[in-house]
């Protein structure tokens, strides 16, 4: 579904990405861990398109498709979604109004009509309560006043609500309570299916005790530099980035 | 974060409204003196007092120089190179029904989606349709007459009820009020005449619409809303012009007048020609609008979408001298291109416990410039009187600009005044989010906006709000780089 090969991105002139190889096949669920300044977030941005990062070598196979002939909101219909680690507010624009847009602009590259108010609100509902979230929250402004954690889990329900091929979940753990992390971690499981594959970008062990990756790769200083099962998160976890000589400068407490 | 998308490439337009009707007119010779005043009033058939009025209003204008103070820039207009009337040519004297109008001017309408004819789609709206220096069409008069409703051209009130308009006309804006009011005073040509009888809430919307089409004529309408105790008017202006590469002057008046317990809800969605995407030529928009809540518990409120003109200078305000009156002004500015906006509000608050709302939304967008002026005062006679101010920015792009100068002038202890304000960016963030999830950039900008000014749209009657969304859509959409 997705191959990476070779590939360097760099933002305001400065290379953070020096050469990733990755293959990515429908059904699988993927971590790419690594300590803070790594490039594991550069990475997702790269993945959907963010163009303040520019790709100075290599490519980026989606489904026979060359991603970077693609627009942002092209690569989002082709099924790659992203779910951000700070998602922005709309003021104003309501959840609803956001969703249906973004639904119905799905629906259209898959050729199907748009979808209408009553149908649209009866499949919102439904979403909102896999992650946990009061159904007045779709009349809200996007993210407008959210919690970190109700950010998180909105981001969650609009994976649900897309059905996206690729999912990349950029940090979604960070800032979870245990229980927000549950909620969050079940949503995520819910998505798992054989035509979807998924990518978890996170520093930390912990989300993988809930959702289990059937690869780890270990990302430092824009390159991987240890792929493995989920044993490789475990070992991570017990002996910390050093053990495999990476310095993790910024580690947060 | 850049994205091929920048914002303020998204706002690239068209202006829809640009043609240009061919009919025959009959037009003055541009300048200004007192024969020309003598002239417009006699075709107009004015009593005597008319045009000794007009004729005042020209005097004092001599003496008065043009004001300075707001935040625009525009060449010095030579007011005797501006043609003071224009109107289509007519067979006969008046149109004694829509039968009777010229069909081009049916056309001209039907494209501007104002249809004259009083069976279609705007059918709950009584439309009075003013084409450059003459009011063409008014629809639904028996309706309106069977109710006790006045709605007619102002032209026409003068002769037919030329007591409510003596008595009326300059009350609200004297006509020595500012230059500009002033010499709307001498000139204005038409417009509309509305009195709601004691007690009667008007069985329709009214609505106005303005067309200016002559080259080098300027538009000098003066309206006047008369609501009588307890009753109760909605009313909406519309305006568009054709795209000329000169400036075009356009100096209303609007006076508004709410006896006690009477409501007035006046809406505008201005959509004049506001230049090209280089700031060559457009509206220059100089507009006097102002309402008197006269008797106690008496309400006027102005609800304006402005997304037009080259130069704007407006300041829709309440004079609440009734105990108890309300006022308020809900305004959505949309400035693009080469466009500058010197726009808000007056609160005068003179009697007991009036209270007074401004909600101003402002978009500024590619090199325009705008400016919020709002003041609000509290005489010595307003005990308990409340304000709430709202002002919002909203920039798009980096070379717009947004101001904001509110005026307070509190003579009294206990008056409560409340003021917010912000200004944000559409942020690149924001638009990376919306077409992460596969929303076209420019769908997502249309999006954006509407969300920021919704607090005003709700205020705007059913078939409008509709129509001001999507006139702010159109005046957003465009190229994506």
């Amino acid at each position: 579904m997705l191959s990476i090969k070779n590939l360097h991105a760099s933002v305001e002139g400065k290379q953070i990405l020096k050469g990733i190889d990755l293959e990515i096949k429908a059904g699988e669920v993927h971590a790419i861990m690594g300590p803070n300044g790594s490039g594991k977030s550069t990475l997702s941005q790269v993945l959907a398109g963010n163009e303040a990062f520019e790709i100075t070598e290599g490519s980026i196979d989606f489904e026979g498709q060359d991603l970077s002939e693609l627009e942002i909101e092209e690569r989002a219909r082709e099924g790659i979604f992203l779910a951000f680690q700070y998602p922005v507010e709309i003021p104003g624009v309501s959840n609803i109004q956001f969703l249906k847009t973004a639904v119905n602009a799905m629906r259209t590259q898959r050729g199907l009509d748009e979808i209408s108010a009553p149908e649209f609100m009866k499949l919102a509902r439904e979403k909102a309560e896999q992650v946990d979230l009061d159904a007045s929250f779709l009349k809200r402004g996007v993210n407008e006043g959210f919690s970190g954690g109700e950010k998180k889990r909105n981001e969650i329900m609009q994976a649900l609500l897309l059905e996206p091929k690729l999912a990349i979940l950029d940090e979604t753990d960070s800032g979870l309570d245990i229980d927000a992390l549950k909620i969050v971690s079940d949503g995520v499981n819910a998505l798992r299916a054989s035509d979807r594959a998924i990518v978890m970008v996170t520093h930390y062990q912990r989300l993988l005790d809930h959702i289990v990756p059937d690869f780890v790769h270990v990302l430092a200083g824009g390159r991987i530099i240890k792929s493995g099962g989920r044993e490789l998160a475990l070992e991570l976890e017990e002996h910390g980035y050093g053990w495999l000589g990476i310095k993790d400068a910024n580690a947060e407490a | 974060m850049a994205n091929s998308a920048k914002p303020e490439e998204l706002i690239k337009r068209e202006y829809e409204h640009g043609f240009v009707t061919e009919i025959e007119a009959d037009t003055f010779e541009p300048g200004l003196n007192e024969d020309v005043i003598r002239r417009l009033s006699k075709i107009k058939q004015e009593p005597e007092f008319m045009l000794e009025w007009r004729l005042n209003a020209y005097r004092q204008w001599l003496e008065m120089e043009e004001p300075e103070w707001a935040h625009v820039n525009y060449p010095k207009i030579d007011y005797n190179a501006v043609s003071y009337y224009s109107a289509p040519k007519k067979k006969e004297d008046m149109p004694q029904s829509l039968d009777d109008v010229d069909p081009e001017l049916l056309k001209t309408y039907e494209k501007l989606g104002i249809p004259l004819h009083e069976r279609e789609k705007l059918a709950g709206v009584a439309v009075d349709a003013v084409f450059d220096s003459v009011s063409v069409a008014t629809t639904f008069k028996d309706k309106l007459a069977d109710a006790g409703v006045i709605f007619c051209p102002i032209s026409e009130a003068v002769q037919t009820h030329p007591e409510l308009v003596e008595k009326y006309l300059g009350s609200v804006v004297p006509a020595g009020d500012n230059f500009y009011a002033c010499l709307n005073s001498a000139v204005f040509s038409d417009g509309s005449f509305v009195y709601i009888p004691k007690g009667v809430r008007c069985p329709l919307e009214l609505s106005t619409y303005f067309r200016i089409n002559a080259a080098n004529t300027g538009q000098f309408e003066r309206t006047l809303i008369i609501a009588d105790e307890g009753s109760y008017v909605s009313y909406l202006e519309g305006c568009t012009a054709p795209m000329r590469d000169e400036n075009q002057l356009h100096a209303a008046v609007v006076e508004l007048v709410a006896l006690g317990d009477a409501q007035i809800k006046y809406s505008t969605v201005q959509n004049w020609y506001p230049g090209d995407e280089n700031g060559k030529g457009g509206i220059y928009n100089f507009v006097t609008k102002r309402g008197a809540c006269l008797g106690d518990y008496s309400k006027i409120s102005w609800t304006q979408v402005e997304t037009g003109s080259a130069v704007t200078w407006k300041y829709p305000s309440c004079v609440l001298r009734g105990d108890h009156s309300v006022g308020e002004f809900y305004s959505v500015a949309l400035t693009n291109n080469y466009q500058q906006a010197d726009t808000g509000t007056k609160m005068i608050h003179i009697g007991k416990n009036t209270s007074s709302t401004i909600i101003a939304k402002g978009i500024s967008a590619g090199r325009s410039d705008q400016s919020y002026r709002g003041l609000v005062r509290f005489a010595p006679t307003a005990d308990n009187a409340r304000n709430f101010t709202q002002c919002d920015s909203l920039l798009i792009g980096d070379q717009c600009g947004a101001h904001t100068f509110p005026y307070i002038e509190s003579k009294h202890q206990n008056a409560t005044l409340e003021h917010e304000a912000t200004t944000s960016k559409v942020s690149d963030e924001q638009l990376f989010l919306c077409q992460q999830r596969g929303i076209d950039p420019e769908q997502a900008v249309s999006m954006i906006v509407n969300g920021f000014c919704k607090e005003v749209f709700k205020e705007l009657p059913m078939e409008f709000a509709v129509e001001a969304g999507k006139l702010l859509e159109v005046s957003l959409e465009g190229a994506v780089g």
